[in-house]
């Protein structure tokens, strides 16, 4: 089975209230080490056979008309991930 | 009966304006319930209807539809529906988006900007003073400019953004229709409560008028407690637009 993964963040100029929340989060559980968060969305596409160029072409449409609204977000980044295994770092 | 209802029942008791119903809408009743007191037929309407059944006008009621899954709006913007609706807009029908239903309009692109969370990241409710500042839109005009009015609002994600160029743009344009009064309750970029399109035809903003329409349920007035109907007014006045029209 493939897998698209497809990441949609704030634009830059626009406020991202809820990075600002986490980021005044952080420092009273003693991580005073990042002075910025921006959280962005991840999404993760399957499809039934292989990644072809059409579906990654198919998925970067998908993105940019139902995935993010270009006045607020910018897509980052649409990637055939079908062999990344994703092992979750909280295990 | 107030003056406004008295006066906008009489001429065109066949106007028929439709309230779309998305999952997860919440208003829809409320703006059914405020399209009658201000004289007409409200028509109940689904998302899942490719057809507007001949209304006269159309208004997407607030609420959080597909529970704002994915942004607010977003999902809702391409229901059969909402195709029919922006046919009708870009032919000129009267189309009022109100909160959720303004997020539907920006998505669909019948109107610019965007709604992101608000700034301090609460929910907000309550009595919101706002200041009309173009009263010549269909559904505006029988108030006046610099009239300031009071209608409740409740919202999560209500802070009005676009790039400046746009901003400067609905400006120069004068196409705010409201700017917040006292207090900007939720960060929106220039106090902007809500725009029209550059017709006038279609308006949205982020407070409830269908929730200020009958003495008694409204916001506090200076005539007493919960007595305020400022938000009759939209719905008289996109009647009067009917008829001139």
């Amino acid at each position: 089975m493939g897998r698209v993964v497809v990441e949609v963040m704030p634009k830059p100029e626009i406020l991202d209230p809820q990075g600002k929340a986490v980021v005044g989060a952080l420092p009273r559980l003693g991580f005073t080490q990042f002075s910025g968060v921006r959280q962005g969305k991840r999404f993760e596409l399957e499809v039934d056979g292989e990644v072809t160029p059409e579906i990654l072409a198919a998925a970067r449409e998908a993105a940019t008309t139902l995935l993010s609204n270009p006045v607020i977000e910018d897509v980052v980044s649409v990637t055939d991930a079908s062999a990344e295994v994703a092992e979750p770092v909280n295990a | 009966m107030t003056v406004a209802q008295e006066t906008a029942a009489a001429p065109i008791t066949g106007a028929r304006i439709g309230v779309i119903t998305f999952p997860g809408t919440l208003d829809d009743r409320d703006a059914a319930r405020a399209v009658r007191l201000a004289g007409a037929e409200a028509v109940s309407l689904w998302h899942g209807d490719e057809s507007l059944h001949d209304v006269d006008a159309v208004v997407l009621p607030g609420g959080f539809s597909y529970g704002d899954y994915l942004r607010a709006g977003a999902i809702s913007r391409f229901a059969p529906a909402m195709s029919a609706v922006v046919d009708a807009a870009k032919g000129g029908m009267p189309v009022l988006g109100i909160c959720n239903g303004f997020q539907v309009l920006t998505e669909a692109h019948l109107l610019p900007g965007s709604m992101v969370k608000n700034d301090h990241l609460h929910f907000v409710c309550r009595e919101q003073a706002m200041v009309v500042e173009n009263a010549h839109t269909a559904w505006t005009n029988e108030f006046r400019r610099g009239q300031r009015i009071t209608v409740p609002l409740k919202n999560q994600d209500g802070q009005f953004v676009a790039d400046e160029r746009t901003l400067d743009e609905l400006e120069g344009e004068g196409r705010v229709v409201f700017r917040y009064d006292g207090w900007n309750p939720n960060g929106s970029r220039r106090d902007i409560a809500g725009i029209t399109n550059e017709r006038g035809n279609v308006v949205g903003l982020m407070p409830h008028p269908e929730h200020a329409v009958e003495p008694g349920f409204g916001p506090a007035s200076q005539e007493g407690p919960r007595a305020g109907t400022d938000g009759l007014t939209f719905f008289t006045s996109v009647l009067s637009s009917l008829v001139h029209a």
